[in-house]
């Protein structure tokens, strides 16, 4: 049978892991609304990546899965950042 | 040698297993992955003539200056025809969906992959992509922009680019459906004692494809939607006139299609691996060098799509940065090169036809890398791009890498797969031919590009003359070669001298510890490893 | 995705099939991931323009369809602590409210593309020609993304129908139900992909 012992996680978890993902919505569009300018796109990608890094870690359960998805996701989106990087080596120095 | 013969019939192959159908339905219904597997070999055989023809058409074209047998629209179709077949149909699932459906499980201990309905339902998404590649050739005529599909042309064009590019679309879900497949399989259904340094050379370099098709392929996929959103709703992602960059096209394009380059060459390499040390008695030089050369060169391989696009005016230090990654790929081939020389030496090496093959690889694949570094360095791209010189490098790479692997494949795993031996002799003669052949054709080509042959016209100036016709010739010997090796396998596949024998060339790998041919779940009892692979005593 | 398990093997492997699923969602990942490739490029290129883009999309709308994504995604994921739980009502009412959720949210984005629409702004337009190439690349991959991303929704619930008829008639249970929990990882794929578009394209005015 299957070699993982489930871990059921509570209701109350998921529960407060929405509330936190509201909280930050809340948060990326009212930073957004008031002009930071230059900073505002980085603080909404920020709020986007804390966001998803909940989302991966609770809703799909990768905190308590065996370590190698863990592995494997964070290569696959530095894998992803280092593409996109490559790619504005040249966009960025033309 | 006395239990080297699976005669004492206690058990059916796989070829006399057929589930209770009849007919066809044998093989298109069976989730075996060793009967997936000669599905793909035979449809491949069928699109390798077509796509042989295609070359052989151009060659012919070639053979004088002006017009010989068509015209330049007919050209443009022909070689963009013979590209989209040849690569996408033939050399990218090549050995992959042939060779590693059916070794991979039985290397590892397995009896079947990891998800048997899947396989061969990539194989039916095979067949479908290949269709729409035959519908592509009706209507408004062939495509004509190239296997490229480069952008802007590609939805400007009025010939037929759309099914063809869906169909390499389709094409790639099947090859990312066969690369998650033999992930999943590796990291789940390895025997007890299997451990991850105790695989087969052949199975690692699965594992490294498995991984690149998944992760580029999707980003091809992605990018012909977009030229297909061009052309059909004329959004503009890659139309100068509205604001998109055509270069991005080509940025896109090659992140998926320098990785494909390793989807091709790197089962090739596992192929040469397995076949080295059978035919020297040696265990293989260097094993975990090669396992971590195969890593590294997968990995690297992600970084380097810039150097096909030297002269189409990316940035300085785009430039010199793809050049610079280009070099770092070479170090991990080389060390594998180097790993099959040591191999070999003071082996005692059998001159067998597999390792014939294998040891013709090593040296076109030496020519074709190290021309390889001529085209990724800056300066002499410059002068290279475009030329006869390039076509003669990838064919070299591609050709004479996978082919040749290829070649050496079926000799090398036939009596297995078929419990049928071919005729040693004709096959030797096929080789000697095929292989003199192939330089003829392929070898002028390197100095028609360094005296300034373009590729992609039907028509040359007269200097140019005198090496055309040495590689037409090339082309006509090569497919005489050719010619003899197909037969001489069908012929033996069909009515080959039967054989049971389990272990044909001393192989130390599991596939060569079953009956031949396998029994349909290859193991009766899942077997427990204990000793490293390529050990002889 | 786990209707796959080996045909000759007696048992079934829930980690081989949840690992496959895994490395789909990765492949999905780089296919969203040229795009957003595409999209940094031109966002790069043409800032200005995006910026004043940006502007024409409603945030009010967009903020609506992320809280209904991330409520769904919750209500998912807790219906795999109710299965595990062996509440087999709990389980069908949570992916219920999903579906329902998912339905609201391709309602939601309907309306708002036909109010585009109506404005005389679709791919290839002829509105967008004249309102420049930044709003032409703007607009192409704002229909081609969010497009991209309402056919997953769509793949998303007819799979969670699937789920949902098998938990129904028991064939999903509390010690097999890995398609669940596959079909939750899809639905959370989908939802995490929606995180960066909602800032990329309403957020970044």
């Amino acid at each position: 049978m299957s070699d993982t012992s489930h871990h059921i996680v509570p209701y109350s978890t998921y529960g407060l892991i929405l509330l936190l993902l509201l909280v930050l919505t809340g948060t990326s569009v009212a930073v957004t609304q008031i002009e930071l300018t230059k900073w505002s796109t980085a603080v909404a990608l920020l709020l986007a990546g804390t966001k998803s890094a909940f989302v991966l870690a609770i809703f799909m359960h990768l905190k308590f899965d065996q370590k190698i998805f863990r592995i494997m996701a964070v290569l696959i989106i530095l894998l992803l950042a280092s593409v996109i990087i490559i790619t504005f080596l040249d966009y960025a120095f033309r | 040698m006395t239990s080297n013969d699976s005669e004492n019939k206690g058990y059916k192959s796989y070829l006399e297993e057929d589930g209770g159908r009849k007919g066809i339905f044998k093989w298109i219904l069976s989730t075996d992955h060793k009967r997936i597997a000669l599905l793909y070999l035979y449809s491949m055989m069928v699109w390798f003539t077509v796509g042989v023809v295609l070359g052989l058409l151009m060659k012919l074209e070639l053979i004088a200056p002006g017009q010989t047998i068509m015209g330049p629209q007919s050209y443009n179709a022909t070689f963009t025809v013979h590209g989209v077949i040849m690569i996408f149909l033939i050399v990218i699932p090549g050995l992959p969906a042939v060779f590693g459906n059916f070794m991979l499980p039985i290397q590892i201990g397995a009896k079947d992959v990891a998800f048997p309905r899947l396989n061969l339902l990539s194989w039916y998404i095979y067949v479908l992509g290949s269709i729409l590649v035959i519908l592509s050739l009706f209507g408004n005529g062939p495509p004509d922009t190239g296997w490229t599909f480069y952008a802007p042309y590609s939805f400007k064009t009025g010939t037929n680019m759309l099914p063809a590019a869906l169909g390499a679309f389709v094409l790639g879900f099947s090859s990312i459906l066969t690369g998650l497949n033999f992930i999943v399989t590796i990291h789940r259904m390895r025997a007890p004692g299997m451990t991850w340094f105790k695989m087969p050379l052949f199975t690692w370099t699965l594992y490294g494809t498995g991984w690149i098709q998944l992760l580029a392929t999707p980003i091809i996929g992605i990018t012909l939607l977009m030229v297909a959103g061009d052309r059909i709703l004329g959004i503009g992602f890659f139309d100068p006139a509205k604001g998109g960059d055509p270069l991005l096209y080509q940025h896109l394009f090659w992140i998926y299609s320098h990785p494909a380059v390793y989807i091709m060459i790197l089962p090739a390499m596992g192929v040469i691996s397995e076949i080295i040390p059978t035919f020297s008695k040696k265990t293989i030089f260097g094993y975990k060098a090669i396992v971590l050369s195969t890593l590294a060169i997968a990995f690297v391989g992600y970084f380097v799509w810039g150097h096909h696009m030297f002269t189409s005016g990316m940035s300085g230090t785009a430039l010199y940065t793809f050049s610079i990654l280009t070099f770092l790929v070479a170090i991990p081939s080389a060390i594998k090169v180097f790993n099959w020389i040591s191999t070999m030496h003071q082996g005692s090496i059998s001159t067998d036809i597999p390792f014939l093959w294998a040891a013709s690889f090593i040296f076109v694949f030496l020519i074709g890398g190290l021309t390889g570094l001529v085209v990724g360095a800056l300066a002499t791209d410059v002068h290279l791009h475009d030329t006869a010189f390039v076509v003669a490098h990838f064919h070299f790479i591609v050709f004479g890498g996978v082919g040749f692997a290829f070649f050496g494949a079926i000799h090398y795993w036939f009596p297995k797969i078929f419990g049928r031996m071919y005729d040693k002799s004709w096959a030797k003669t096929g080789w000697i031919i095929f292989f003199v052949g192939f330089v003829t054709l392929y070898g002028p080509m390197f100095y028609l590009g360094m005296i300034g042959m373009p590729r992609r016209y039907f028509d040359y100036l007269d200097e140019f003359h005198g090496p055309n016709i040495v590689s037409t010739l090339g082309a006509l010997v090569m497919i005489a070669g050719l010619l003899i090796i197909l037969t001489n396998l069908i012929k033996a596949a069909r009515h080959g001298e039967k054989t049971t024998e389990m272990n044909p060339w001393g192989g130390t790998n599991l596939e060569w510890q079953i009956p031949t041919p396998p029994p349909l779940e290859n193991f009766d009892e899942i077997p427990v490893i204990e000793k490293a692979t390529y050990k002889y005593d | 995705m786990s209707a796959t398990s080996a045909h000759i093997n007696e048992h079934r492997d829930d980690t081989a099939s949840k690992l496959g699923m895994w490395l789909f969602i990765f492949t999905e990942l780089m296919l969203f991931g040229g795009l957003f490739i595409t999209y940094s490029v031109y966002r790069y290129s043409h800032s200005g323009a995006f910026h004043l883009a940006a502007q024409e999309l409603d945030v009010t709308m967009g903020t609506i369809n992320t809280v209904i994504l991330l409520i769904s995604s919750m209500t998912l994921a807790m219906s795999t602590t109710a299965i595990q739980k062996k509440d087999k009502r709990t389980t069908l009412i949570l992916i219920g409210i999903t579906l329902v959720l998912a339905l609201v949210f391709l309602v939601n984005k309907y309306f708002e593309w036909s109010a585009k629409i109506g404005h005389g702004i679709w791919p290839g337009s002829p509105l967008l020609e004249e309102l420049g190439r930044g709003d032409t690349l703007f607009f192409g991959l704002y229909f081609f993304m969010t497009g991209l991303h309402a056919v997953h929704i769509i793949v998303g619930m007819v799979i969670l129908i699937v789920v949902f008829v098998f938990v129904w008639k028991d064939k999903l249970t509390f010690d097999n139900f890995q398609l669940l929990e596959n079909g939750g990882l899809y639905w959370h794929l989908v939802d995490l992909i929606w995180i960066f578009l909602f800032p990329l394209f309403y957020l970044i005015t």
